[in-house]
């Protein structure tokens, strides 16, 4: 394809002596398209190095305890003085740990995927197979508009009917009959928490998760089945133990897009976690906390904060769920890519 | 083995008994989303009253014309945005990229893709609204939404500006047009389906973001001003967050009168989305 599509440049090459001398228009627009081309990694780059710049104090003030201590405190604010650590202070007995949000988004991405990437895989290969031709692109159709909902939509049903739910019908029953499993016992908790977070993140990535995943079975050519099946297998055999194995790369990386995505989804988890501060969750119904939830449930009290290092730290908390989710993206595309010269794929 | 027993043999029953279980999953997660849409309808749609669409909100009730008028500028003015630098952004990787320009600039847009709402709102935040000085305000709201939807549209317009034949711009060069006359007459129009329904996601996208715009856009009782700073916008998606934890059943009509609306919107956008693509669903693997 890319041999066929000629450019405009190679075909104003090869096209006259006449087009050449017009190359001064080329040059303008080649120049003002380069400088919109541009505009995606001065975003990443601004991003990173304006919040790395701003957090540097929080990052001198709160030293390691940033990551090893779970209190978060944004201390006196009422005292006079303040507290000065290498160089940088902050209010008298203040404490930036962020090591309940760190662990609680981790946490809350790893029970999302453990729910949603079976069921995922289920699902892609039920509707690349199993769906009747005539009704095929109908569910296609839903996938990909359950995908675009919008996670406020998500949080409000989360809120309303599903916290209620766990609260009352959910959590006593599992911790009364099943308490004795480790993290199904102890308190049943209000509903708000780590079991809510965790089913409604798997409902917001399980349409991205099938809609990716089907496009990685599909672009896979069907003579791999065809000649498996000719060979005695069943279709299921044909297809988990042929078909998926020879687009596992591009799988992985849909899998690991959908982490990313769960570890910085914002405002469903914000309404349904808990909003737990200073304390670890204790089993599957304690209230929880993520970096992208606490960014805005603490931005208000950190406003408060006059020496402003309340605000640097959530800018420290932004930089290292930055850091984390370009690290998963930046490993799920690389696989992708792999993917796609060595299994022939277009993901 | 089946010739023998006479029936099917015995790995087609287990087969058959996977197949079955990816059937209903398939069937209990769309069954589960579809409660939640219809959940959500059932109680936004009665609560969705004309005189909505004309009263601003006021304390905890009112109507939601401000916050309707807030999305859609915020919205629309990301959208020019978006626009502008998209297309550049695509016709430059398609037409005048080295082959590994081609490579970084569909990395960097995927990877920009990743990154969390959050994320992007707080810098905003910190760099616009604080630094700057901006305070709350249209210019940063609109910024936070375009950095969103830009992906979707690089990705839709790359796909489709690759796509344009070759032989049809060959021929226009041949006939003396310049590159600017090219990229506007042959490369858009031909393109323009894939564009459009690019730009038609981000909008889908764009409406119904949240965390970007609590700390950018801000919030405000008051009807949305053009002012591109110090003037806090109102957001659909606002409502929803804020209006459903009041303890006053005015305030949760209103969320969700708002979600409804929201989920309208984007349903609406998609629809015309995939009006515009012509879907090609493999039908040869169907066996």
């Amino acid at each position: 394809m890319a041999a066929i599509n000629l450019s405009i440049r190679d075909a104003a090459r090869a096209a006259s002596p006449a087009a050449l001398q017009r190359s001064g228009s080329q040059a303008a627009l080649r120049i003002i398209t380069g400088l919109a081309a541009l505009v995606s990694f001065a975003i990443i780059f601004l991003m990173l190095f304006f919040l790395i710049a701003y957090a540097y104090p929080a990052i001198r003030f709160n030293g390691l305890a940033f990551f090893s201590s779970p209190i978060w405190n944004i201390g006196n604010q009422y005292g006079s003085g303040v507290t000065t650590r290498n160089g940088f202070s902050g209010p008298p007995g203040a404490s930036f740990g962020a090591l309940v949000f760190i662990y609680g988004s981790v946490v809350t991405a790893l029970g999302t995927m453990v729910i949603a990437v079976p069921l995922s895989m289920m699902v892609a290969l039920g509707l690349v197979y199993r769906v009747p031709r005539r009704i095929r692109p109908l569910a296609n159709a839903l996938v990909e508009l359950m995908a675009g909902v919008p996670s406020v939509v998500y949080g409000l049903w989360g809120l309303v009917v599903l916290v209620p739910w766990i609260g009352g019908v959910l959590a006593p029953w599992v911790t009364k009959h099943l308490g004795a499993i480790p993290f199904f016992g102890g308190s049943a908790g209000s509903g708000n928490g780590f079991a809510a977070a965790v089913f409604i993140l798997a409902l917001m990535v399980i349409p991205i998760m099938v809609a990716t995943t089907r496009d990685v079975i599909l672009a896979q050519s069907a003579s791999l089945f065809e000649a498996s099946m000719a060979l005695g297998s069943t279709s299921w055999q044909a297809m988990t133990w042929v078909v998926v194995p020879s687009v596992r790369k591009g799988i992985v990386a849909s899998v690991l897009l959908a982490f990313g995505r769960a570890l910085g989804e914002t405002m469903a988890v914000l309404m349904v976690c808990g909003a737990a501060i200073n304390t670890f969750p204790q089993n599957f119904f304690s209230p929880v906390n993520t970096i992208a939830a606490v960014i805005v449930s603490q931005l208000e009290s950190a406003l408060t904060d006059a020496t402003g290092m309340a605000q640097r730290s959530l800018a420290e908390l932004a930089c290292v769920l930055f850091i984390i989710t370009l690290l998963v993206n930046v490993i799920a595309r690389s696989i992708m890519r792999g993917a796609d010269r060595r299994e022939g794929t277009k993901a | 083995m089946a010739a023998l027993t006479g029936g099917l043999a015995p790995k087609s029953y287990v087969s058959r008994a996977w197949w079955a279980l990816s059937i209903a999953c398939l069937v209990a997660v769309i069954g589960i989303l579809f409660a939640i849409f219809a959940f959500v309808l059932a109680r936004g749609v009665p609560a969705l009253k004309p005189q909505l669409f004309f009263t601003p909100t006021h304390g905890i009730a009112g109507g939601l014309s401000n916050a309707i008028e807030g999305t859609l500028m915020l919205v629309l003015i990301g959208l020019v945005m978006v626009i502008v630098v998209g297309l550049g952004t695509a016709v430059w990787t398609v037409e005048f990229a080295p082959p590994w320009g081609k490579k970084v600039i569909r990395f960097m847009v995927d990877v920009l893709a990743g990154i969390p709402s959050i994320v992007v709102g707080y810098f905003l935040y910190v760099a616009l609204v604080e630094e700057a000085g901006w305070g709350f305000s249209l210019i940063a709201g609109s910024l936070a939404l375009a950095i969103f939807m830009l992906p979707y549209v690089v990705r839709a317009a790359d796909v489709a500006l690759t796509n344009v034949p070759s032989a049809l711009k060959e021929g226009a060069v041949a006939l003396g047009a310049r590159p600017a006359m090219v990229v506007a007459s042959i490369n858009f129009p031909f393109a323009l389906p894939g564009i459009l329904t690019g730009v038609l996601v981000a909008t889908g996208i764009g409406l119904g973001e949240t965390a970007p715009l609590i700390y950018t856009a801000g919030w405000s009782n008051y009807a949305p001003t053009l002012a591109p700073t110090h003037s806090p916008v109102d957001y659909l998606t606002y409502v929803v967050w804020t209006y459903i934890s009041q303890p006053f059943e005015e305030s949760h009509q209103l969320a969700y009168a708002a979600a409804a609306l929201l989920m309208i919107f984007v349903f609406l956008t998609n629809l015309l989305a995939r009006s515009f693509v012509e879907y090609k669903f493999g039908g040869n693997r169907q066996q």
